[in-house]
């Protein structure tokens, strides 16, 4: 956007900045920057540290697809959006891919006009209490009191979960994660309910975390995704495939450290493939050729994303758990590259 | 400013749409009339564009989908059964309840404050001075969080309430508990209330989507018909004053009258209180306040006192010092001088800037959203607008509903006012 | 006479005593503290009540105020020095996290290296205020002036303005100081480019396209200058918009790319995304009310018209915007706006904020300024009638000019409002100082769990510029009322 519509009557900026929804992967090029709906702030996920650099798990998707798209993994602009926003703006055209923690649910993908393009968590929603509670299961929390956030789809779960199993709760609704977790641990609810990994999160960063127990019932599935636009499939494969490349990545090998070594030594055809050694896989999508092995340079395979931002040894410290390679027991797998 | 000019004498001339003030007024308000009309055509148009290039549509049907999700204060039966306008009913109610005690809490602090800021004691003048600086000058939204997280990390957990054997062995007390003769107990998740409980109730019935509690009804027309009853008495009471000077003794007959029908119906209905206990993790039993709704009430009368305290202040001071003067050449003692000659006085400068800060404080229980308070802006413009997607229909419908508080308010307090201005004479 | 008393009295005094002290009671502290603190039970009952709660609140909150730490760098730290310090179990408050983020509440993510563009705005904004607030006030000005260039010398200097900027910067200051001995009515021309270069400073990019821009408000006066004995007042004027909106939408852009790639001057450009903190509230609230003063003064116009529609239509939006709460506006600049523009028009969520609230502050200033125009004695509108000028004239010459003066303290307040309200553009994803940074902040893991220091930092701040302000409207008040009433 032109910096100088701040001037002009406002029409003059719908004009001048109006640009076809359609093509997003030209819009980007054009613009010569990717714009990233991210959190206002979740730990782990994204946030901005001290000097405003955004890190976390879902930013470095971010930040994977502006390195295939422009050849750059800093030229991305990430924009906080609420639970509420996050939609809207991605609808409006206003950001050009979310990934936000979004759960991927079948009225969202169909009423909502959105297209969820991949899994890059999967997730499901657990309960945290305290451990002197003397509460083992999720069942037991009849007439519990339990911390939950708005606007998602946790919400609706829960309703759904205790009503199924015929017990009462009485919900407290807050706003975001830390306003949640303050609550939980001042004791004003009994349970706190949310992502499995956003309660280990919580619970890795609290100051007492032996006692605190995350219950065995997962009580929903929570398939966390990037999303785009509904009806534009070019940019939706854009960034489909950019998390597939970090997968395969991982399950060949490559690594941000041996990434050009590999593909100058790599005899393995796939591995060519996408490192742009050997085919134009890149052009059939629009986008350089080298441009996988400019993602991977960037921010490393899943596997190193993974550990370095909630990974063992980081504070936050989840396991791969679902999130393990197909290969290794997960529920992670790329379509072969071909 | 339209001025009369002399009109000339001959036909009429298309410059005249201009240069004659007898038309020019029209050729404006033709002009400004077509670009409003352009200006929403464009509006139109695009929204309809955008509607349609989204796959989207616009009707209220979703309305009527099952919501899904639960509210954690209701004060009309909802159960995540319900459609998404009953729980628009209820988010209502909740923003209606709070901009009411809010009102209420915001008036009484409000005037105490801008008395006690006239007051000659130095200490409370320039406590009250501070106090209404620091809440003028720091926006609400500090404080609606401040005070949510203060209810929350100063009050006791439900546990700290519970007394074990062991305790008892010990000889020790619980951590905490209930205030006001055991019957309310602040916990850190909210303030437990008595409940009224009926044991011969009326049973309720359903007035469009209200269902309305008889047994309130039956309340209401008692006191209403014993206040009048006591009217009556006092009016017949003085009528015999006046033809035979003498007064006759009223006050058993008012007590009678007042207390009297109230407390029978008490015991007809078997009315009584249900104290809150703690079973399980909660206190059951009584009503649940939760401290959204108290740090939400709090901050907001607060705030809006401090704006009132300013008016009452500034409603007293323009009350010139001869009437003062005046009432205590009467004889006045100086409350009564202040209750008889001087407030209803200031009244008259306060009402209207009053009727600005109750408006203010209407729209500003929309700042819920800092303390998840569902309100209507929280299920309405919040989680029913999230679930179903539909941002144009929900917020155009948000908007229209605070408009028609807004407007109903400043229409009951304009009518309020005119009762209570000077009349012109 | 004395005299008589000789004879009569065995002893009369001959000198004057001298006045005995009042007793204890009535003197000094004694008597200071009967009259003022316990001059009835009503007020012993009071004082009382005062002594107690100011006690209660002192002694809850001291410990936690000296217990503060200053120097640390997690949260968990902190309570591990508290806890060394002052024993188990006591609370203390953790200051550390201001001094590691105070830039943040500040500027938000403005790049450090830049943080002397909005320094310099902020200081040239009162050198841009001044003229208007003072207009011909000699040693005002100069005082005012004189003033920013004191707050420049050093903030520029704490910001480490380059050594070009910094001397530019001074140079511009010196010189409306010398304006405003010479011709104190001149300064108004920096007060109308300021917004201009206040934008350039702020976003950054190339000085050509403000220029070029503010050249559109050139074009729009030049047609209306040359227009106007031609084809009368108000059609000229008329043209005037839609050239200067022609210019802005098709010429603007062409110009100012050419005088860029010809004589290229650029400083770093700043995208909106990376403004936050206090820098935000105050972009949004001065463009809000700057932009909110010419609409609010058409829709007060409008609304005290004679002209049907024209009234109509202005009343139905001042009340239609008092009548909605600030967020459902903000909740429309976020999801809304974009369903009402053209099918892919999209900008900047702080431009649609602004936009929002422009017309927020708009429907408020209206109402102010009506206020002001309903002040004005009857007479002075007939007496602009009996001089024969027409609406625009009378307006311009006799109404506004006294009608915004009574207004000012109203103004002022407004403003205050507005700025607290900024706050809300947390909850569209915008990083206010209260809500959005303390939010990123505490989604540090470093910080999580930190409650009450960044409110009380926070509410500090806002409670010396709010205060500040309304002192100064009261200040205007007093200085106002004394020749109108």
């Amino acid at each position: 956007m032109k910096k100088s519509v701040f001037f002009g009557a406002f029409a003059a900026t719908a004009l001048v900045s109006g640009m076809a929804l359609a093509g997003t992967l030209d819009d980007v090029k054009a613009r010569g920057e990717l714009i990233c709906g991210s959190n206002t702030g979740l730990t782990g996920f994204g946030a901005p540290d001290a000097s405003g650099n955004w890190t976390g798990f879902d930013v470095d998707l971010c930040r994977a697809i502006a390195a295939v798209v422009l050849g750059d993994a800093t030229k991305v602009k990430f924009l906080p959006t609420t639970g509420e926003t996050r939609f809207t703006a991605l609808q409006s055209g206003e950001v050009d891919v979310l990934v936000r923690n979004s759960t991927w649910t079948y009225s969202r993908d169909t009423e909502l006009a959105l297209d969820f393009v991949a899994v890059n968590y999967y997730d499901g929603q657990g309960f945290m209490v305290k451990k002197d509670l003397g509460v083992s299961s999720a069942k037991e929390l009849d007439g519990a009191t339990v911390c939950i956030q708005t606007g998602t789809t946790t919400e609706l779960n829960l309703a759904d979960f205790f009503k199924q199993n015929n017990i009462s709760y009485q919900p407290v609704t807050v706003q975001d994660d830390s306003e949640a977790q303050r609550q939980y641990l001042a004791g004003a609810c009994d349970a706190y309910t949310t992502d499995a990994s956003g309660l280990a999160a919580s619970r890795a960063t609290m100051p007492d975390a032996e006692n605190h127990i995350i219950l065995p019932e997962i009580i929903s599935k929570e398939p966390l995704g990037p999303v785009v636009r509904h009806g534009d499939s070019q940019w939706a494969d854009v960034v489909r495939w950019t998390y597939y490349a970090l997968l395969i990545a991982e399950e060949k090998g490559i690594t941000s450290a041996n990434v050009n070594e590999v593909a100058a030594s790599s005899t393995d055809e796939e591995v060519k493939r996408l490192l742009g050694v050997s085919g134009d896989m890149g052009a059939k999508l629009g986008i350089g050729n080298d441009a996988f092995k400019n993602a991977i340079a960037a921010v490393g395979n899943y596997g190193e994303i993974f550990a370095r931002n909630i990974g063992e040894g980081t504070t936050i410290n989840l396991a791969r758990g679902l999130n393990a390679l197909w290969t290794q027991g997960g529920l992670q797998y790329a379509p072969p590259f071909r | 400013m339209a001025f009369a000019s002399d009109a000339p004498k001959d036909g009429f001339r298309l410059s005249m749409l201009i240069y004659d003030t007898r038309y020019r007024s029209y050729t404006i308000q033709i002009v400004v009339l077509v670009l409003f009309a352009m200006a929403v055509a464009w509006l139109l148009n695009n929204t309809a564009q955008n509607l349609a290039a989204r796959g989207k549509e616009f009707n209220f049907d979703f309305l009527w989908q099952r919501a899904g999700y639960d509210i954690g204060q209701q004060l009309i039966p909802y159960s995540n059964d319900d459609t998404h306008f009953r729980a628009l009913l209820v988010g209502l109610v909740n923003t209606l309840v709070v901009a009411f005690w809010g009102c209420v809490f915001a008036t009484i602090l409000g005037v105490i404050i801008g008395v006690l800021r006239l007051s000659n004691n130095w200490l409370i003048g320039r406590l009250m001075t501070v106090y209404v600086e620091v809440f003028r000058n720091v926006p609400l939204l500090l404080w609606i969080l401040l005070s949510y997280v203060i209810l929350s990390e100063t009050t006791p957990q439900p546990r700290d309430f519970r007394v074990t054997d062991e305790m008892i062995a010990a000889g020790e007390e619980p951590k905490a508990s209930m205030i006001l003769f055991d019957t309310v107990a602040v916990t850190n998740r909210g303030t437990n209330i008595p409940a009224p409980l009926f044991d011969r109730s009326l049973g309720s019935i359903q007035i469009g989507f209200l269902p309305v509690s008889l047994n309130l009804l039956a309340f209401i027309a008692v006191i209403i018909a014993s206040v009048w009853a006591n009217r009556r008495l006092l009016a017949h009471a003085k009528a015999v004053q006046e033809a035979t000077g003498d007064r006759p003794v009223t006050w058993w007959k008012s007590l009678l009258i007042l207390f009297g029908p109230v407390i029978a119906l008490k015991f007809a209905l078997g009315l009584h209180l249900e104290i809150p206990e703690l079973k399980g993790f909660n206190f059951q039993g009584g009503i649940l306040v939760a401290h959204s709704f108290t740090a939400l009430l709090i901050a907001l009368s607060l705030y809006t006192a401090a704006f009132i305290a300013e008016i009452v202040r500034a409603g007293i001071l323009a009350i010139s010092r001869g009437q003062t003067e005046a009432a205590f050449a009467l004889g006045l003692r100086p409350n009564r001088t202040m209750s008889l000659i001087i407030l209803p006085q200031a009244l008259r400068v306060i009402i209207p800037p009053l009727i600005s800060q109750y408006l203010n404080l209407t729209k500003n229980t929309s700042l819920g959203i800092a303390v998840s308070y569902l309100d209507l802006r929280g299920t309405l413009g919040g989680i029913t607008l999230n679930q179903t997607g539909r941002e144009l229909e929900c917020m155009l419908l948000m908007m229209l509903i605070y408009l028609s508080i807004s407007l109903i308010i400043s229409a009951l307090m304009n009518l309020y006012n005119r009762t209570v201005q000077l009349k012109a004479r | 006479m004395s005299e008589t008393h000789a004879q009569t009295v065995t002893y009369v005094r001959d000198s004057m005593l001298p006045p005995a002290p009042p007793p204890v009671g009535e003197r000094g502290a004694v008597k200071w503290l009967r009259e003022n603190l316990f001059s009835s039970p009503l007020n012993i009952a009071l004082t009382v009540l005062g002594v107690l709660i100011v006690w209660w609140l002192v002694s809850a909150s001291l410990p936690w105020w000296l217990n503060s730490v200053w120097n640390a760098s997690s949260l968990g730290q902190c309570r591990e020095i508290v806890a060394a310090s002052a024993g188990e179990g006591a609370t203390g408050a953790c200051w550390a996290m201001v001094r590691e983020r105070w830039h943040q509440f500040i500027f938000g993510f403005y790049p450090p290296s830049e943080w002397w563009r909005p320094v310099l705005a902020f200081g040239l904004l009162f050198a841009a205020l001044a003229p208007v607030l003072f207009a011909g006030q000699k040693r005002n000005l100069t005082l005012i002036l004189g003033g920013v260039l004191a707050y420049l010398v050093v903030t520029l200097y704490l910001a480490g303005a380059p050594g070009v900027a910094f001397a530019l910067s001074l140079l511009l200051v010196a010189g409306l100081l010398v304006v405003a001995q010479v011709a104190p009515g001149r300064l108004l021309w920096f007060t109308l480019i300021f917004p201009a270069l206040c934008f350039w400073l702020l976003w950054g990019g190339s000085i050509w396209s403000p220029i070029v821009a503010m050249a559109g408000f050139g074009v729009l006066y030049a047609v209306f200058r040359f227009g106007s004995p031609f084809i009368g007042l108000a059609p000229a004027a008329g043209a005037g918009v839609v050239a200067a909106a022609l210019w802005w939408l098709y010429i603007d852009h062409a110009i100012a790319d050419r005088l860029q790639a010809a004589l290229p001057f650029a400083i770093e450009a700043v995208r909106s995304d990376l403004f936050g903190g206090f820098l935000l509230a105050i972009v949004i609230g001065v463009t809000g009310i700057a932009f909110s003063l010419p609409i609010g003064i058409l829709l007060a116009l409008g609304r005290q018209s004679d002209m049907l529609i024209v009234k109509t239509l202005s009343v139905g939006f001042i009340e239609f915007i008092r009548g909605v709460p600030l967020i459902t506006l903000l909740f429309t600049a976020s999801l809304l706006l974009q369903y009402f523009l053209p099918p892919g028009t999209n900008f900047d969520i702080i431009l649609r904020v602004i936009i929002l609230v422009t017309f927020f502050a708009a429907a408020y200033l209206a109402e102010v300024i009506r206020g002001g125009l309903a002040a004005l004695p009857r007479g002075q509108y007939e007496a602009a009638d009996a001089l024969g000028l027409d609406y625009w004239r009378a307006q311009r010459l006799i109404i506004l000019p006294q009608a915004l003066k009574i207004s000012i303290p109203s103004i002022v307040s407004t403003f205050i409002g507005l700025f607290k309200d900024t706050t809300l553009v947390a909850f569209v994803g915008l990083m206010d100082p209260l809500k959005g940074v303390t939010q990123i902040v505490r989604a540090d893991i470093n910080w999580k769990g930190i409650y009450w220091e960044p409110y009380i930092f926070v509410g500090a701040i806002f409670f010396v510029i709010c205060f500040g302000m309304s002192r100064y409207s009261m200040y205007l008040e007093r200085k106002l009322k004394t020749d109108h009433r």
